[in-house]
């Protein structure tokens, strides 16, 4: 876990809002280069503010954020948000042009990318989620799992070194669910995941952060994690009813 | 312009029409309705030949009738108005089946009626023949601010989410019995707006955070400018040159 | 009030068309101090958002197309370049896609509903707000005054061009009494919506109203002395140069539309009679900013066929609305003083 350049490396990192509230209180984390990490965490932990420093979004109060060995700053934003792909919970509000195409193309655009050299990656991001065939829609005649397989490779075209991805099983039915998945497990890319849904991150993830109180309260294997009742209710974390974490992997 | 018409605007085709690109469209069609305003009213053969020209656009871009009929209801007020005209108008008054009618009454009618109708005949058939985006796209490419461009291209994308937002927000105060009937109940309306408005503002605001993240920086990538070829020109501006051409005419007759 | 094809003369057409350039070039320029690099989603979501509400209050019958026009309450929200452009863009839309509102009459169109509507009632919405304490009531009302004012200002724009280049020989003074008439109702309408719409947006999210952004506490500094004074705390910077042109032009519209029309409504001696011959331009008229909503049956019982009711109730709605627009005006500013010395 302590290669050269982690793909993402968080150190200390403490943020208030311009309010006062303060919602980060130190947090350390680093995501080793392929790896796929879940955050888990209840309502209102600092998930979201955290994701948001992540691609500079927000700057740190205190602390400091590094993808692949580049810190986060205002000079280096550009390289940061093509590194940091970053997938919102609701794909409408990532899928803003008309069509998926221009969509996809929205990101390496721009980067300066043109002509074929677009096309391609376009293409490509979309082979990888599986979608090649809507290329030509409009994201708002998609389905709901569609549209969220389109908001990954929208990102993807963007070549990132690390997928960061908020909620991304939320209202998905099971086979829109089960897509996804197959998606993500495919993919050759550092994953960071914000989830509520634990049966997702043990299915996806080796490993599991819980943030809780704005800092990382535990940074385990995911099934250590869920396997610990006590630690799960001090976060007010659950697993569904009936859930038991197998000692074998599924 | 409900949110259900909103599909049916366009006829997806490949008819000549259809595949003009939508830079040569949008001027071709403002210059024809300019050229239809600026026609005198007294010449009634100069709009019988506009009234020609749509037609054959129409049969040439396949748009039936039907269709066309369906969507000029939009202009049914104003027919209202037109038909009030000859009643209400001042001036010397004639005689028609035993009515006293204004004589310039009845001119204004007929000239708001057949430009208005002209106009928006012209209109449809440009919408019917262009998808929203290659209007957005033709707009780009003349040049139009991009700003405004762009702000059309993100209210045409989140209409239909936004209105859908309004539809549920509706069934949701209906299935608790609540209907606006009258006054007393504009504030649970106004409510609702407050609310939508909320939503689309920090829709808003996270679609312009998802932009960042992918790397914008205050101006849109420019990512499909084609020109069109001077034939593309010449085919659009058939229309508005054979309308000029007559009201050229109408202006040497009158 | 989408205007047609063929309801304006050439030249009117035309001029209206540059002017609604002109404005709009402005308020692209002033729309990126308001929103800088989020103009264009914002102010496209917030077209959207005008788009809708203009269909809250959908047509029931022929010849009604009602609903609210948005302008005020679009600059409240959003601020008044931003608005402006919203307006616009949505009447292009309809233009262009919907056929709503015909192409040569664009500059028209932009220039009554966006631009007029905007600027007359953002500069009566500030003019109350900057004389008024710092509360949500105040803002609520200024915005009430603001939108009720803007759609009679509005409507003898139409009017003015009307009577420069319209191609129907209606009398003047009378489209304009029962333009006016009619249309203070529907200001109303415009102004109990928009101030309950604003005022619902303040108890939630109070920092997304453009139009309130003085809302916020002062923040007090104390020296070791016992001295304070007080600070703005910081917020969206106000572009307080960049206002006056705007609440100038506002003021200048508003003081020659109507001059022209009172002048004609006084120079027609039989104007009460003449708004007999209404009755056709009140269905078309009063079909639009509310016809389909709750508030359609005040308008509807008003101008149905009582002719004589139509100038009457149009008289006393523009002395109603000056008279009490005066006193909240009087009564806000009062209080301010008040205040002001209190906490000095």
């Amino acid at each position: 876990m302590t290669t050269v350049s982690p793909s993402l490396r968080v150190s200390e990192l403490a943020y208030a809002y311009p309010d006062g509230t303060q919602a980060l209180f130190g947090v350390d984390l680093t995501i080793g280069r392929g790896e796929r990490v879940a955050l888990l965490g209840p309502n209102g932990a600092g998930k979201t503010t955290l994701v948001m420093h992540l691609n500079g979004i927000l700057t740190a109060g205190h602390g400091s954020v590094e993808v692949a060995g580049l810190p986060v700053r205002k000079d280096t934003l550009g390289e940061i948000r093509r590194r940091v792909g970053l997938v919102f919970q609701d794909p409408d509000d990532q899928l803003f042009m008309p069509t998926v195409r221009e969509d996809v193309a929205f990101g390496p655009a721009n980067l300066g990318v043109r002509g074929p050299e677009l096309e391609l990656r376009v293409k490509e991001a979309l082979e990888l989620v599986g979608l090649p065939d809507v290329i030509d829609r409009p994201p708002h005649h998609l389905s709901f799992g569609q549209r969220r397989r389109v908001a990954v490779a929208t990102v993807l075209a963007m070549r990132p070194e690390i997928l960061v991805l908020d909620e991304p099983s939320s209202n998905l039915d099971p086979a829109s669910r089960r897509e996804l998945a197959e998606v993500l497990r495919s993919l050759d890319v550092t994953v960071l995941m914000v989830t509520h849904d634990l049966p997702y991150a043990l299915e996806l993830c080796e490993r599991s952060l819980i943030l809780s109180g704005g800092v990382i309260a535990a940074d385990g294997p995911t099934r250590d994690i869920l396997g610990d009742p006590g630690l799960l209710a001090a976060h007010r974390l659950e697993l569904p009813y009936g859930f038991v974490v197998a000692d074998r992997p599924y | 312009m409900g949110a259900g018409h909103r599909h049916q605007l366009y006829r997806p085709g490949n008819t000549v029409v259809h595949r003009l690109p939508p830079q040569c469209k949008l001027p071709a069609v403002a210059a024809f309705a300019v050229v239809v305003v600026a026609t005198p009213r007294e010449v009634f053969w100069a709009f019988g030949v506009y009234a020609l020209l749509l037609a054959a656009v129409a049969s040439v871009a396949r748009v039936p009738a039907s269709f066309m009929l369906r969507r000029m209801v939009i202009e049914v007020p104003f027919v209202v108005f037109a038909v009030a005209l000859p009643v209400i108008g001042l001036g010397e008054r004639v005689e028609v089946l035993g009515l006293s009618l204004s004589a310039q009454g009845l001119w204004a009618a007929w000239n708001i009626l057949a430009k208005a109708t002209l106009g928006v005949m012209a209109s449809i058939l440009l919408a019917a023949t262009t998808e929203p985006r290659m209007m957005l796209l033709g707009a780009q490419r003349l040049r139009l601010p991009s700003l405004l461009v762009q702000i059309a291209m993100f209210m045409l994308r989140y209409m239909d989410v936004i209105l859908d937002e309004m539809r549920r927000m509706r069934v949701a105060r209906e299935s608790r019995g609540f209907a606006a009937r009258d006054v007393r109940h504009l504030p649970v309306l106004a409510k609702s707006a407050g609310a939508l408005f909320i939503r689309s503002y920090e829709r808003g605001e996270r679609v312009h955070l998802a932009m960042l993240s992918r790397g914008y920086n205050g101006s849109m990538p420019i990512m499909n400018d084609a020109t069109a070829s001077a034939r593309s020109w010449a085919t659009a501006a058939l229309l508005p040159a054979a309308a000029l051409a007559t009201a050229v005419l109408s202006w040497s007759v009158s | 009030m989408h205007v047609p094809d063929g309801f304006f003369n050439a030249p009117v057409s035309i001029a209206a068309g540059a002017f609604a350039a002109t404005g709009l070039g402005v308020c692209l320029r002033g729309a990126r101090r308001e929103l800088d690099d989020r103009t264009a989603p914002m102010a496209g979501l917030v077209a959207a958002f005008i788009f809708a509400v203009q269909m809250l209050n959908f047509p029931v019958a022929a010849g009604t197309s009602g609903h609210l026009l948005g302008g005020t309450l679009a600059a409240v929200l959003v601020g008044p370049y931003t608005a402006v452009l919203c307006v616009a863009v949505v009447l292009l839309v309809q233009g262009f896609f919907f056929a709503d509102g015909g192409l040569t009459a664009l500059g028209v169109n932009i220039t009554l509903m966006a631009i007029v509507t905007t600027v007359v009632g953002y500069a009566v919405f500030r003019l109350i707000v900057r004389s008024a304490p710092r509360s949500r009531t105040a803002v609520s009302v200024a915005a009430f005054a603001g939108a009720a004012v803007s759609v009679p200002v509005a409507a003898m724009g139409f009017t003015a061009l009307f009577w420069v280049g319209g191609t129907a020989p209606i009398d003047v003074s009378s489209v304009a009494i029962a333009m006016g008439g009619v249309h203070v109702l529907i200001g109303l309408g415009e102004g109990v919506i928009t101030a309950l719409t604003v005022s619902s947006v303040l108890a939630v999210r109070p920092d997304l109203v453009y139009g309130a952004r003085g809302l916020k506490a002062p923040l007090v500094l104390r020296t070791a002395g016992g001295q304070s004074t007080e600070v703005t705390p910081e917020a969206a910077p106000e572009p307080a140069r960049s206002a006056w042109p705007l609440l100038a032009g506002g003021a200048l519209v508003a003081v020659l539309l109507a001059g022209v029309v009172s002048f004609y409504a006084s120079s027609s001696p039989d104007g009460l009679e003449k708004v007999a011959s209404d009755k056709g331009l009140n269905t078309h008229q009063e079909s639009h900013p509310l016809g389909g909503s709750p508030l359609a049956g005040y308008g509807g019982k008003a101008v149905g066929d009582q002719r004589l009711a139509v100038g009457v109730a149009g008289v006393a709605g523009v002395g109603i609305t000056v008279v009490a627009g005066g006193a909240i005006f009087y009564a806000v500013r009062r209080r301010g003083r008040v205040a002001d010395r209190a906490r000095a």
